[in-house]
């Protein structure tokens, strides 16, 4: 039950998934507010400060979720071929993006050496500046890659939900919770 | 032909600037910096300068009135040694500099007020807006430096309101203007 097999995901591989999604969903919406605040706002140190002290903690929490990723079967996927290539390719693109967004959103900040405080518990240190003007260019890609990402996200949230709804198939209910039956079709 | 046309140049160097020397600011022995500081919420002072910028002087200590003055910055190097505030300067809530990648300030008149002081009267264009301005300058020293070749220095300095070039982000009311502080030392030519 906590471990994936081919027919369906286990329940760490879908509690991580919800988790990560809930967080994400929120980083978005919170980076996308945060640039914009006037400078007298209560919350303009604060928000960049849990903006990524989140980011930070996530990016951990996602070398976690692929770590236990590699090390499970990935259940099989439901559909014809392309879907299944589809599916496998934005599941690929999805990682590579928050990766890319962990690592650009970390040069941002630490451009001028200085590191990065996680809730004021600790500081993930610097490693300097890599390139000129990095804060600039590691913060217009930051802010592609976020948009990206999303887009991608809702064409997965979509594709899910066709599965579900028109195909009326197993692929949304495996992610919610472990198939039991095994006899049940997917 | 070219032989000729520097010739030429040269002669007209002669004629219209009969003792003035042109300098070439020493950026490269970084022996000049472009500096601001803007006051933080009224309580204190922030710091820090444009790292990359070139210009030239000509000067004629005789005639300080003929002198005249050019330099150009480049406004993505903006450094206040603070990232993301660095990264908040450079966009388009301020200098907008991918927008606006230079500034630059072009002397149309200089006066001597004496004992070495000079009223620097120019054009400088920020954020794509031209505004006159006067910087306040004063000769440090000038003379033969260590390794067979002269310098002059100034210092100037002017105070600028950003809404006047267009740069209307709200940052209280004690931070509606920049102090800008030149220190230029120039290799003769």
């Amino acid at each position: 039950m906590l471990k994936n097999t081919l027919r369906t995901y286990g329940w760490i591989a879908i509690i991580l998934h919800w988790f990560s999604s809930l967080v994400i969903l929120a980083l978005f919406a919170l980076g996308w507010w945060m640039v914009d605040l006037d400078y007298y706002s209560a919350w303009y140190t604060d928000a960049p400060h849990y903006h990524k002290s989140v980011g930070l903690l996530l990016a951990a929490l996602t070398l976690l979720r692929l770590g236990w990723k590699i090390s499970q079967v990935s259940p099989e996927g439901v559909g014809n071929m392309w879907e299944k290539t589809a599916a496998k390719f934005t599941h690929i693109i999805l990682y590579m993006g928050l990766i890319s967004l962990f690592f650009t959103g970390y040069l941002i900040s630490t451009a001028d050496g200085r590191g990065i405080d996680i809730f004021n518990w600790l500081t993930v240190p610097s490693i300097g500046k890599w390139f000129d003007n990095q804060e600039d260019i590691a913060g217009d890609i930051h802010e592609w890659l976020a948009y990206g990402l999303i887009t991608l996200v809702v064409i997965h949230a979509i594709a899910a939900c066709k599965h579900h709804f028109i195909d009326k198939d197993s692929t949304l209910k495996r992610m919610l919770k472990p198939l039991t039956h095994n006899k049940e079709p997917l | 032909m070219k032989k000729t046309l520097l010739a030429l140049s040269f002669l007209s160097t002669l004629t219209f600037n009969s003792y003035a020397a042109d300098y070439v600011i020493d950026t490269k022995g970084a022996h000049a910096s472009v500096n601001f500081k803007i006051q933080h919420l009224g309580y204190s002072w922030l710091t820090g300068r444009f790292n990359t910028f070139e210009g030239k002087f000509s000067y004629d200590p005789t005639k300080p009135e003929a002198s005249s003055v050019s330099v150009t910055i480049n406004t993505d190097s903006f450094d206040s040694n603070h990232a993301d505030r660095d990264k908040h300067i450079k966009s388009e809530d301020f200098l907008h500099a991918s927008k606006y990648p230079q500034a630059q300030f072009v002397s149309t008149k200089v006066e001597n007020v004496g004992a070495g002081k000079l009223k620097i009267s120019g054009n400088l264009t920020l954020h794509g807006v031209t505004n006159a301005i006067v910087i306040d300058a004063n000769k440090v020293g000038e003379g033969k430096d260590p390794w067979g070749g002269y310098r002059a220095g100034f210092e100037g300095t002017t105070r600028i309101a950003l809404a006047d070039y267009g740069i209307t982000y709200n940052l209280g009311p004690a931070s509606t203007h920049v102090e800008l502080t030149l220190q230029i030392e120039g290799v003769k030519q």
